[in-house]
């Protein structure tokens, strides 16, 4: 290596109308948004929604949100992935907590599949907030793949009663299925974050 | 075949710590758990890929993107720089992501209630594409100190926020850039997280090449990615 690697520093608490303008009603438009349907997306269209909570349990109006999701075959569309990806479906979405009376964030998007074979259908989570001075990673795994998420390395890896902290809950509800899937920045039940 | 060799790690030499008792905010934000490793797959050396197509030029002018009805009141810059990795590879086709106060220090943010005037004709959020070499340019205004709530009488100095993805989800980078000769850098808690020796990295350097005669002093700030694992040559 001949360069050192730049510093992260916190997004701050003023990032929505840089990343998030649409969203919180600024005049510029999105890169993303929490929406990453289209109609030409196949597969099965789920909502993901939950809060961000900080150490003293207080839900976060100001976290930012990435998610980066592979198609409902498993393949995600980046060079990387040789296999192609379904037209009009980029895997990847933006949104912030400061919009919803309740301090969600709220995902329209699509279930994946799995990547590989051995591999439990996941979604990668990027958390940035005030406060948070580098980013943080986790990954949506499902509750409704209990045999997949059993097979899956990574899920494994997981020290067991820490897992909860990576499952999505399905409800079924009359616009589709819903999961829930909240973060906690500490304490407790603080979520599981990967060295990525 | 693609390359599927993995990123290296994040420098925990460079980056800076979860809990830091100068950045009050971090005490019920940072994670306190140890972070679980992971080796990368196509999930980490995947991203979302934003070409040049994302952007429009008027976006890199933030003189100009916010405009309604005249010119934004402040003093005119231009910040230009390279997109590099570890390895020292320009990183070509990258989206880069600023927001920024206005030259009062004010931000266009609804939650900043910062007493500073805000100028209808500056919005501060501008993104460009690396071109081949590397190489953003954005035009702007030079943002300006502002006080917060994290001390008595605390005062940011004056900073631009930037925003990369980089190659994969990896190399995914958010940080502020600082001008040289700052001297609120001593005592600002947030740009005081990176460690020695890293923070001076986010001072952008003031360079008479890039200032535009009769229009903008210019800055130089290069960012550095995470850089692919490089194998050792076996014998």
């Amino acid at each position: 290596m001949t360069l050192k690697q730049t510093a992260s520093q916190t997004v701050g608490p003023f990032f929505a109308y840089g990343l998030t303008p649409q969203q919180y009603g600024y005049q510029m438009t999105s890169i993303a948004d929490g929406d990453l349907l289209s109609p030409e997306v196949a597969g099965e269209r789920i909502r993901i929604e939950g809060r961000v909570f900080d150490g003293a349990g207080a839900p976060m109006n100001d976290a930012m949100l990435e998610i980066w999701q592979a198609d409902a075959q498993g393949r995600y569309a980046h060079p990387a992935d040789t296999r192609g990806s379904n037209t009009g479906f980029k895997g990847f979405g933006r949104t912030g907590t400061g919009t919803d009376p309740e301090q969600r964030f709220i995902f329209e998007t699509i279930k994946p599949g799995s990547i590989a074979d051995g591999q439990a259908p996941h979604i990668n989570v990027v958390v940035f907030a005030r406060g948070l001075v580098n980013h943080v990673y986790t990954r949506i795994y499902f509750s409704d793949e209990a045999a997949a998420n059993a097979a899956d390395a990574v899920f494994n890896s997981v020290p067991e009663e820490r897992r909860q902290t990576l499952l999505a809950t399905r409800t079924d509800a009359p616009g589709g299925p819903v999961y829930r899937f909240d973060i906690h920045m500490q304490g407790e039940s603080e979520t599981v974050f990967f060295d990525v | 075949m693609s390359d599927q060799s993995p990123y290296n790690p994040r420098d925990w030499e460079t980056q800076a710590k979860f809990i830091d008792a100068g950045y009050k905010s971090t005490g019920l934000r940072g994670p306190k758990k140890p972070m679980i490793p992971i080796s990368q797959s196509l999930s980490e050396l995947t991203g979302p890929v934003f070409g040049h197509d994302s952007t429009d030029p008027i976006d890199a002018d933030l003189t100009r993107n916010g405009a309604r009805n005249g010119e934004p009141l402040g003093e005119r810059i231009v910040v230009t720089g390279r997109v590099l990795d570890e390895n020292g590879r320009p990183q070509p086709n990258m989206l880069v992501e600023v927001w920024q106060t206005n030259a009062a220090g004010r931000y266009i943010h609804a939650a900043d209630q910062h007493d500073a005037p805000l100028d209808p004709n500056f919005f501060g959020g501008g993104r460009c594409v690396t071109d081949a070499e590397g190489n953003y340019r954005f035009k702007t205004l030079k943002p300006a100190a502002y006080p917060w709530g994290n001390h008595p009488n605390a005062w940011r100095p004056a900073h631009i926020h930037y925003s990369l993805f980089g190659p994969s989800l990896a190399t995914r980078l958010v940080t502020q850039m600082y001008f040289p000769g700052d001297p609120l850098l001593a005592l600002d808690p947030i740009f005081n997280t990176a460690p020695p020796g890293a923070r001076e990295r986010l001072i952008a350097d003031f360079s008479i090449d890039v200032t535009e005669e009769g229009y903008a002093l210019g800055y130089v700030f290069d960012l550095v990615l995470r850089g692919r694992r490089q194998t050792p040559m076996e014998d």
